[in-house]
């Protein structure tokens, strides 16, 4: 129990995806010019790291560690995230139209989000030692920092629409710099032993 | 040699996610409008976002379901534009249009009078004897008040039934203001299959007043691939966001009162007539 729970820490305040180890940057910038898009692309990232972390887990434990090839983890963990966010896609669109139709743009564009290979080989680092759940939890908790960043920093950018910027600045400078100083205030939790 | 094991390792995750997807795509395929499918491809494909829907499978399904213009695509060429039009069998001005379809097919011969009536010829003024001269009391009333309104003399009342002429119809609404049933309703042009009855009897005694009326069997409800119709209250509802116009409900449907009323007229009778009119 303590330990998921300095997992969940370590994961969205320590070392946050997005602001401290600075993956999965492409959507943080795409999709957080609104906090409803935010949002919805926010649960897509957590049902998906989730469930990844799940199998890359069991695909790295039954099939790569038995036979030493652990030097395949990429190209076997990427077929894994593709071939599992096309099956989450199909079901969707059968079983939950709605929920389809929110989150299903946002589905492909985390296909190759280098934030789900970061989590899925952060899981099977063998220095890290996870067992199954703490792997798993590690996935749905980097999801849930990589939410906070997302959500945190859409606030931001709908307030800096309306802000009195400089005509160079407009747009993707601005959110860039805002990015930066976000990273910096998280800084502040580098020191947090848990 | 050792090759050989790593190898076989990641061909066979491929082929079995592979495998695995291509039956999953078949075990939950959704069945789509296959017309969108087709608009799909006459688009650009790039996805823009520019005619302000999600990409042009966004746009493809807004052009047939709520009526938008093909020409809302600023990408596209006009000859890709006309098409599109020319594929879904309009005119290129069409498309968008809106149409007025009385939604109702019962004339004298499928449903009979209630009475011999010898009042003033307009619809609103035999809708205040127990709901007019038809047998059914939600059917056209026949009368001609729609058409005695209608500027582009599109619509017509001919032996009990307001027949709406597509090629002359503006929709404006006009009729569908004027009717004292509320059953003309004004629908995008490309709308295709429609439950012809408004009727909310139960089935027994709607039979006994129309021959083409609405039971609420339910046949069409358990055949639709997408649960686009629903009965309520008797009569089959079709909800258009979900309706893929596959043709499956007027199929089984026993009293044939579904029909693709974008391609279909009511044939007419041999004893048709005009009602006495002025062609407005």
């Amino acid at each position: 129990m303590k330990e998921l729970f300095s997992i969940l820490i370590l994961a969205v305040l320590i070392e946050n995806f997005v602001l401290s180890k600075f993956l999965g940057i492409c959507p943080f910038l795409g999709v957080s010019q609104k906090t409803s898009t935010a949002l919805g692309m926010s649960g897509a990232v957590i049902f998906v790291n989730t469930l990844a972390s799940l199998v890359t887990y069991l695909v790295n434990d039954l099939l790569l560690k038995p036979n030493n090839l652990e030097y395949l983890q990429t190209i076997a963990f990427i077929l894994v995230i593709a071939a599992l966010v096309q099956f989450v896609e199909i079901v969707l669109k059968k079983l939950v139209p709605p929920l389809y139709k929110a989150l299903g743009i946002y589905l492909p564009l985390i296909t190759t989000n280098c934030a789900v290979l970061g989590s899925a080989l952060i899981n099977v680092d063998p220095s890290r030692n996870y067992s199954l759940l703490q792997a798993v939890f590690f996935g749905f908790s980097a999801a849930l920092g990589f939410s906070l960043a997302l959500i945190l920093f859409s606030g931001i950018r709908e307030r800096l629409e309306t802000s009195d910027i400089p005509e160079f600045f407009k747009g993707m400078p601005i959110a860039l710099i805002a990015a930066s100083l976000v990273s910096v205030a998280f800084v502040g939790f580098a020191g947090l032993v848990i | 040699m050792d090759i050989i094991i790593p190898v076989t390792i990641v061909s066979g995750l491929g082929l079995f996610f592979g495998i695995g997807l291509a039956f999953a795509s078949r075990v939950f395929a959704v069945k789509t409008d296959e017309r969108i499918e087709k608009v799909k491809t006459l688009l650009p494909g790039a996805n823009c976002g520019a005619c302000g829907y999600s990409g042009c499978d966004g746009l493809a399904e807004a052009i047939l379901k709520e009526g938008v213009s093909p020409s809302k695509c600023t990408v596209n060429t006009k000859e890709g534009t006309n098409a599109i039009a020319e594929y879904l069998g309009v005119d290129e001005g069409e498309v968008s249009q809106m149409v007025a379809r009385v939604i109702c097919e019962g004339t004298w011969r499928n449903a009979g009078k209630k009475y011999d009536y010898q009042g003033v010829q307009d619809c609103h003024a035999a809708n205040m004897l127990s709901g007019g001269l038809s047998q059914c009391f939600y059917g056209c009333i026949g009368l001609g008040s729609c058409q005695h309104v209608c500027p582009f003399g599109a619509i017509e009342a001919i032996n009990g039934l307001a027949r709406v002429n597509p090629d002359k119809c503006t929709g404006c609404g006009i009729c569908a203001a004027q009717c004292p049933k509320g059953i003309i309703k004004l629908v995008p042009v490309l709308t295709g299959y429609t439950v012809l009855c408004a009727n909310h009897e139960k089935g027994g005694i709607a039979k006994k007043n129309c021959k083409v009326c609405c039971i609420g069997c339910m046949k069409c409800q358990k055949v639709c691939p997408n649960d686009a119709i629903t009965v309520r209250e008797y009569l089959a509802e079709i909800d258009y966001t979900k309706c893929v116009n596959c043709g499956k409900c007027a199929e089984v449907c026993p009293q044939s009162c579904i029909h693709d009323a974008m391609h279909e007229r009511l044939p007419y009778e041999p004893d048709d007539e005009p009602q006495a009119a002025d062609a407005g």
